[in-house]
């Protein structure tokens, strides 16, 4: 299926989608990396607000390049998603609903979005150019000292990701190789 | 003796590390293309399509091919008739990376210790391999390397009982286990021989070299197309998604080794495969 959806993602939405289905993302996201998750979990753990409502975001691991005169954004592709592992399920559990990146993730990761209700997205790695033009906004929210790696905010329009996980844990880089595997009988 | 002044050096790192960034060598393009013709599976289809438009775009625009610019790796292939002035010949190369990367809007990567994690701010130091050669020239390359698929990489101590065999297990053993992360479709680069640290290197090396170049030997020039090709049964596809197009090439580096051991490391790369080179 094709959907075109806006942000926030409610736990509503995220349930209709299913692992294969290609998404355009309208609205507001938020870039976290390690970094950044490290920091914002540490807050949860010490019981301190965080610099952005997690309830029903959906958090994009990137760390752009800088932006040039007159642009929103530099390149801005996904990075590798399992060095977030550690840190995602306490962000689920807190209501986040939306994660892209690329690549496999954890057994915790998604027994945390089978419970709560997430889905996880992947955008084309190593496509920053193009990725980068439905960016249309982006603004400093915390750790600038992080350079990249800061918590920025984004304004997408037509975001293009596809669901790599659904909220029931199906899961396309197993079903799409097997698919495909299934039409390459000796 | 000929003199070369390192300026010219650090303006050639510059040069080179924005150019590389922001254009994919032909000879990857080429090969992107060429899968993209034979792949059969509508998904990895609609994702090679993307992936030539990003490169397209970034070409057009100037703009990094992908956001992780990368460790600067730059081999410098310095001829022994040569005689570096005024100044370092390393603090050269580093300033031309520090020079590159603030000027072209590169991402500044790289942290001054493993374990602290502070970023140095001007993606320095480079990871300078330097080899002496004949003659009197200065040959610079720079290669952008990413680490989302440097992470996957791995090397091993094989028995030399292991043999042939061993060595095809492991390469396609590495490329199971790195799956859709390391933003297939891959280059493969695989070195064995040597020490531990020199089958690393071979790897690395082996990256740079064009893919529509084969190991001039028949016998790993066969093995290349061998393990490609099984690379390519594997149905990882472009992301990960499914198809046949996990790697765009496999490249084989060997050199000799100890009576005792079969050192063998496997350096993945990601299909933005960027190296550009000048000589001085």
């Amino acid at each position: 299926m094709d959907y075109q959806l806006t942000t926030p993602l409610t736990r509503e939405k995220v349930r209709q989608l299913r692992s294969g289905d290609t998404v355009r993302l309208t609205g507001v996201i938020y870039t976290a990396r390690d970094a950044a998750h490290k920091r914002l979990v540490e807050l949860v753990k010490e019981g301190k607000p965080l610099p952005f409502d997690v309830k029903d975001a959906t958090i994009y691991y990137v760390g752009p390049t800088p932006a040039k005169p007159g642009q929103a954004i530099g390149s801005a592709g996904p990075t590798t998603s399992y060095r977030m592992d550690a840190y995602a399920p306490t962000l689920i559990a807190l209501g986040e609903t939306g994660m892209i990146g690329k690549g496999k993730r954890s057994d915790e990761v998604v027994a945390a979005m089978k419970e709560h209700g997430a889905v996880y997205f992947g955008a084309i790695g190593g496509a920053g150019a193009l990725l980068s033009k439905c960016i249309k906004k982006a603004e400093l929210v915390a750790y600038e000292d992080l350079g990249a790696e800061a918590i920025r905010r984004l304004e997408v329009e037509d975001f293009p990701v596809v669901v790599i996980i659904d909220s029931q844990g199906n899961n396309l880089y197993e079903s799409g190789r097997k698919d495909y595997l299934s039409t390459c009988g000796e | 003796m000929r003199e070369v002044e390192v300026s010219a050096v650090t303006a050639a790192v510059k040069r080179l590390c924005i150019e590389a960034n922001c254009n994919l060598p032909g000879d990857v393009r080429r090969r992107i293309q060429d899968c993209r013709s034979a792949e059969t599976w509508p998904v990895a289809q609609n994702v090679l399509d993307q992936i030539v438009e990003n490169y397209e775009i970034a070409q057009a625009q100037q703009a990094p091919i992908c956001q992780d610019t990368g460790m600067a790796c730059v081999f410098l292939e310095v001829g022994q008739e040569v005689h570096f002035t005024g100044g370092a010949l390393y603090d050269a190369v580093h300033e031309g990376v520090r020079q590159g990367y603030a000027e072209g809007y590169l991402r500044k990567s790289v942290v001054s210790d493993p374990l602290e994690r502070k970023n140095t701010g001007d993606n320095t130091p480079a990871m300078i391999y330097c080899d002496l050669v004949p003659g009197d020239q200065v040959k610079i390359t720079v290669a952008p390397k990413g680490f989302g698929s440097e992470n996957m990489s791995q090397i091993k101590m094989l028995k030399p009982s292991d043999g042939l065999e061993g060595v095809k297990k492991f390469v396609l053993q590495v490329v199971e286990d790195a799956g859709p992360n390391p933003c297939p479709p891959i280059v493969i680069g695989v070195g064995i021989g040597g020490t531990f640290d020199k089958a690393a290197l071979l790897a690395k090396k082996a990256l740079m070299r064009p893919l529509d170049q084969p190991n001039a030997d028949p016998f790993y020039r066969d093995l290349e197309a061998e393990l490609l090709e099984k690379v390519n049964q594997k149905g990882i596809g472009p992301q990960g998604f499914g198809g046949r197009t996990t790697a765009l090439g496999l490249n084989i580096e060997v050199m000799p080794t100890h009576i005792a051991g079969l050192p063998c490391a496997v350096n993945i790369n990601c299909h933005v495969t960027r190296h550009q080179s000048a000589v001085l």
